[in-house]
């Protein structure tokens, strides 16, 4: 006899099918060079690049050198001072934005510089910072300054593009959840007794919590891992992560090194992302617990006899 | 009484063209239960967010026993808001939703459990204290509103259509709860609502208000039984309104009995009303619905006054406790006239009025009444 499925199961089925070609997708150029690093990460280091198939913990016993330890802590704070730079300028301007009539229009503003390639952008940034650049051209014409001051080439600079460049990645996903937000709860925190302040702080910042840890991970990763703006308006002292992978494939050529410092940027953002999915999942199972609940006590209060428990 | 007095004198509010509110001017009196009442931007809520302090007057004050409140920001008002939508924090549980207030005064530990859990027992929430909003029924939501809006021992408390989010019987439940807890508390109501049976049924005194506008100022009796403009006496209750002419007006008992020109009833009807009026003024002649009596034959009366007309049963609308019937009368105008019938008792009753019946309706000259402001 032929099998017949139900609607549910051919659903399921048919759910399956169309995610093929993007499992095939994800497992051909994301799952397999990745694997091929975990790989290479482990293995000895060839002469001239490659590798020779040889395993060892050589690379990771490299990792351990001082001047390597130097560049993590400086990429941790550039990273730290960076993030927390974008989100402190995104709340206000996604508050700005779901309280705007043009919200298309601005959405469409933050949208703008994806056109650009964004080496173009940072070397913009460039003559706007360097010494015969727009900023010291205005200052010098406006005589606070006498002779150009060197704005560029270094850390600050890094912070200053890095903020720039990952911005709307934090405005985005803080847009949308204050979008959502219910603008009466501040008339209401006010109404009771709070100042402004006190009523965004303690009212408003729980409730777009979810917002807040999505901008984080959205530009905290991105950054960790950036190398082109540490090499193009950092100075000697601006190396980060990014730069000492590129360097240890493209000029010394220690992959197994150049590895096993991707498997570290790897490894950090796994834990950002995991820990954005157990907090999300950890909202979702709370008020899934709540519907539940209240559905229970629906259904005892109107369908079940009176005084019977 | 521990409420305020509060004076709101001749403001005025604008929104571009559209005038929110024209110079009104209201006193409440000290732990009075007042209501706004009035149709949906009639510029009740305008001013209740005025006197919360989410609004400003282009023009106007606002005094809390005499003293300017306007330059004050919401969190330094005496007045506490229970918002239409509860308004209540998603993030926190109904108990540090009620400790909200007193959590930004630094109130002391055990004087803070002792106050919230008085108040979420005022409102009888006592076994859902650690449930979070989304756990709870509309009802229980607005309870909470109300605690937390309490607990800061407010002189005024302002509710802007706090029921109108639930369903008839729980509506019917919490008002009288409301009036139970304003006994309690003994401070200044302001309730805004559409509804004019809430608005009838526990407040001390109403404000029926029109385009930005306040018609009339009164007790619920005063604003049903003797409504000032022709927008009153419609939007309070039912009523059948026809406009008339006053021809002649006598004293009769202490009142004045008044002849006037009815031309959609057909002639002359006789009314009582307590102040004179000039022959010849034109004005709206009303009778309520409940006050008209219908009857399979001529009632039989010695009534001198009795306006008595003959028609065609054109609607009968039952709905269970009285039925209404549009009766088409029968003269040149073929007005129709609204008539309530209670469905008392079986004895009561003469036979069955269905559909196309021909039935008498008659009222008394007490009955009815003269609307003097008919334009607006």
């Amino acid at each position: 006899m032929k099998k017949v499925l139900k609607p549910r199961e051919r659903e399921q089925l048919l759910g399956t099918v169309y995610a093929f070609p993007m499992g095939i997708w994800f497992t051909l150029f994301f799952t397999i060079p990745l694997g091929i690093i975990v790989l290479y990460s482990f293995l000895k280091r060839g002469l001239y690049g490659g590798v020779e198939w040889q395993f060892t913990f050589d690379a990771y016993a490299q990792m351990f050198n001082p001047s390597f330890a130097k560049v993590v802590v400086r990429t941790l704070w550039i990273s730290i001072v960076s993030t927390l730079g974008c989100i402190l300028i995104a709340i206000p301007c996604g508050y700005a934005m779901a309280k705007s009539k043009y919200q298309t229009f601005l959405l469409f503003l933050i949208i703008i510089p994806f056109w650009t390639n964004s080496l173009i952008r940072i070397y913009a940034w460039i003559s706007i910072l360097s010494t015969e650049g727009f900023v010291n051209t205005i200052l010098i014409k406006l005589g606070i300054l006498t002779e150009g001051v060197q704005l560029i080439y270094n850390n600050g600079a890094v912070v200053l593009v890095l903020i720039y460049m990952y911005l709307p990645f934090a405005i985005l996903p803080l847009f949308t959840t204050i979008d959502k937000f219910d603008f009466a709860l501040l008339d209401a925190a006010r109404d009771l007794g709070a100042t402004k302040l006190e009523s965004i702080v303690k009212v408003m910042f729980p409730n777009i919590k979810s917002g807040l840890s999505t901008a984080f991970i959205f530009t905290f990763i991105p950054i960790f891992g950036a190398y082109t703006v540490p090499l193009l308006v950092g100075g000697k002292d601006s190396t980060m992560i990014g730069n000492i992978i590129v360097d240890q494939v493209s000029k010394t050529r220690n992959w197994p090194l150049a590895s096993a410092f991707s498997m570290v940027l790897t490894f950090i953002s796994l834990v950002g992302v995991f820990w954005m999915l157990y907090t999300g999942k950890r909202e979702q199972q709370q008020s899934k617990k709540t519907t539940q609940q209240s559905l229970e006590q629906n259904v005892r209060k109107h369908h079940l006899p009176r005084g019977g428990k | 009484m521990k409420g305020v007095e509060v004076t709101v004198e001749q403001v005025s509010r604008a929104y571009g063209s559209f005038k929110a509110l024209d110079d009104v001017s209201v006193q409440i009196k000290k732990g009075e239960f007042f209501s706004l009442l009035g149709p949906s931007g009639c510029g009740k809520t305008t001013l209740l967010r005025i006197i919360a302090g989410f609004d400003y007057p282009d023009t106007g004050t606002v005094e809390f026993d005499g003293k300017n409140i306007l330059p004050l920001p919401p969190d330094k008002r005496q007045s506490n808001t229970v918002f239409q939508t509860y308004a209540l924090f998603p993030h926190l549980t109904v108990y540090e939703n009620v400790a909200f207030p007193l959590r930004l005064r630094r109130v002391e530990k055990n004087e803070l459990d002792r106050k919230v859990r008085e108040y979420v027992h005022l409102v009888q929430l006592d076994e859902h204290i650690d449930k979070k909003p989304s756990m709870l029924s509309g009802g229980q939501k607005q309870r909470v509103a109300i605690a937390r809006a309490l607990i800061n021992e407010p002189s005024v408390l302002l509710l802007d259509e706090p029921l109108s989010a639930l369903d008839a019987k729980l509506r019917q439940n919490l008002l009288i709860e409301l009036d139970v807890i304003h006994d309690k508390v003994g401070i200044t109501f302001i309730y805004v609502t559409h509804d004019q049976s809430e608005a009838l049924s526990v407040s001390d005194r109403i404000a029926v208000m029109n385009k930005g506008k306040i018609l009339q100022i009164g007790t619920p009796y005063e604003i049903y039984e003797a409504p000032a403009t022709r927008f009153v006496a419609q939007f309070i209750g039912e009523s059948n309104i026809f406009p008339c002419t006053v021809l002649s007006c006598e004293p009769h008992e202490g009142e004045y009995m008044l002849k006037v020109d009815v031309p959609s009833l057909g002639g002359v009807v006789s009314v009582t009303d307590y102040d004179p009026l000039e022959i010849g003024s034109e004005v709206d002649f009303t009778v309520r619905p409940e006050k008209v009596r219908i009857t399979s034959t001529p009632p039989r009366t010695m009534h001198k006054e009795l306006n008595l007309y003959k028609g065609v049963v054109d609607e009968p609308v039952y709905s269970g406790f009285q039925s209404k019937f549009y009766i088409r009368l029968d003269n040149e105008e073929k007005s129709i006239v609204k008539v309530f019938k209670q469905h008392t008792t079986f004895l009561d009753e003469g036979p069955e009025i269905d559909w196309r019946d021909t039935v008498y309706v008659s009222w008394t000259a007490t009955d009815g009444y003269l609307v003097k402001e008919t334009n607006r």
